[in-house]
């Protein structure tokens, strides 16, 4: 046991090195951003955040958890921007004045996918008729079932298709859209998804797209400020910061041939100054 | 099948290239796991020994307690790291959450019962008549327990082994505490976690592939320690 002194110094020097900031970061509070797995899951993040911090200074911690634990997240002041795509649930937040200033970044839109058969012959119909025929016909469907805003629009579906899903073939996944997609396909079930998921998914997948094009799919990413007021520490300049910059021409540019490389298409269409009736009109 | 064998391919061309990234994640894994294992070893170490040698009331619920521990499940150490020290917790002020800080007090926390158990098996181990000797030559309980330690430190290096493997390989706090995130937070579990998310699986099976190598050889080392002296 000759070796312990040296051991310990070994260890109190990495814990040291640990908790130290690391050298050459900036002063400025880091901003901790709450968002949807499918902006990070697709690699959008991983391009803009670098060049945000490089622009401002700041440092961002992004949290990728699914909308609807950022929004939560975010209304408790644990966050200080959300990046999100349920506009219901965002504009709840935004009338109880938790969450401010919601700004349209980009969209893209979701489709439904199921087996080939198609045993409930929804392809090319719309999407409440589709949910609709899915119910009736007793065909399996996977769910997010977990407060995503995957799983937000889902519910959406069954209100405005005036069913309840069919009970004995719903299966709740409660996990992120990649995996959903893999018990989808593993079942020969329908299920809702966003497009760059599918798309960063399909060499696994045998599933076709059944639904699209139908404006009630459409995906619409925004970014929301936090109140100061909902708790301690928010960091509010730099969550408007962050969302100043997604909104940024540079940025929308980016977006714009975001996934062009991997996918051969883009994942993202740009959208910020526009309102979501006009987004709609363009599809 | 050629999937694995392309992510073993990818794993061994990324361990050559020396690749920036990977090279971080490795290194904050290794650095926090160990880390969060020393902390549970400088807590749970004296824990152990008090449980073993002390005789007090409510003795034998603490040992249950601590055996208990030992299973405890990571996503619950999470969600209650995570609140502690979330901006609105009563460790706010702190402002660690989401960084390697945050995860070595998960990952401690996780590995602290399992060093407290297997100590005081290890201690309880060592026969009573020893002990007794000792007494007799006039020790002090300190003393005792120093000694008693140092013949139990073989079992003792298992309880670092078991301390590291739980939590190099834990995900649930890691990713509820760190939020995984790029350059910061994000360790060989929940890089895994990501890259399957994305659908790069081949990525996520060099990931695999690496954390396997990482725990053999720390594992190796530990053992060669344990086996120097034994006959």
């Amino acid at each position: 046991m000759t070796v312990r002194p040296r051991v310990i110094a070994l260890i109190a020097a990495l814990v040291v090195g640990a908790v130290a900031p690391l050298p050459g970061h900036a002063q400025r509070a880091p901003v901790i951003l709450a968002t949807t797995t499918s902006t990070q899951d697709s690699g959008l993040l991983d391009v803009l955040v670098p060049t945000f911090e490089k622009q401002t200074g700041y440092s961002v911690k992004t949290i990728a958890v699914g909308t609807g634990q950022s929004l939560a997240l975010a209304g408790r002041g644990e966050a200080d921007v959300a990046l999100c795509h349920a506009p219901s649930l965002e504009k709840k937040y935004v009338a109880d004045g938790k969450l401010l200033n919601r700004r349209l970044v980009m969209y893209n839109d979701f489709v439904i996918v199921g087996p080939a058969a198609d045993p409930a012959q929804v392809k090319g119909t719309t999407a409440a008729a589709a949910m609709k025929r899915i119910a009736a016909s007793g065909s399996p469907f996977v769910s997010r079932g977990d407060n995503s805003g995957t799983h937000q629009l889902e519910k959406m579906l069954w209100k405005l298709a005036g069913v309840e899903p069919n009970v004995g073939s719903y299966i709740e996944s409660g996990q992120a859209m990649g995996a959903t997609l893999g018990i989808a396909d593993d079942r020969d079930a329908y299920t809702l998804t966003d497009r760059a998921t599918l798309l960063a998914f399909q060499k696994r997948l045998r599933l076709p797209i059944l639904v699209e094009g139908d404006k009630a799919l459409l995906n619409v990413y925004s970014v929301l400020q936090v109140n100061p007021a909902n708790g301690p520490r928010v960091n509010a300049t730099g969550g408007k910061a962050f969302a100043d910059f997604m909104i940024a021409p540079e940025t929308q540019r980016v977006i714009k041939t975001f996934g062009v490389e991997k996918f051969g298409q883009p994942l993202f269409v740009p959208g910020a100054g526009t309102n979501e009736a006009e987004v709609g009109e363009k599809k | 099948m050629d999937l694995v064998l392309d992510g073993v391919r990818q794993a061994l061309a990324l361990l050559a290239s020396g690749d920036a990234e990977i090279r971080a994640v490795l290194w904050l894994s290794l650095l926090v796991s160990s880390t969060a294992t020393f902390v549970a070893l400088l807590v749970g170490v004296p824990a152990g020994v008090v449980l073993a040698l002390g005789r007090f009331p409510g003795r034998r619920l603490l040992i249950s307690a601590v055996n208990a521990g030992m299973g405890l499940p990571p996503v619950v150490v999470g969600l209650f790291v995570s609140i502690l020290l979330w901006r609105s917790g009563p460790l706010g002020a702190l402002e660690i959450l989401y960084t390697p800080a945050a995860l070595i007090v998960a990952q401690a926390v996780i590995a602290w019962p399992i060093v407290t158990g297997i100590t005081l098996a290890a201690v309880q181990n060592v026969p009573e008549a020893f002990r007794l000797q000792l007494k007799a030559l006039g020790a002090s309980r300190t003393q005792i327990a120093w000694v008693v330690l140092r013949e139990a430190r073989l079992p003792m290096l298992a309880a670092i082994m078991a301390g590291f493997g739980a939590v190099i390989s834990e995900i649930g706090a890691s990713l509820m505490v760190g939020g995984n995130i790029k350059g910061q937070t994000r360790t060989l579990t929940t890089a895994m976690v990501l890259e399957t998310g994305k659908g790069n699986f081949d990525s996520a099976i060099a990931l695999a592939v690496l954390l396997l190598v990482l725990i053999f050889l720390v594992n190796w080392g530990l053992t060669s320690v344990q086996q120097r002296r034994t006959p």
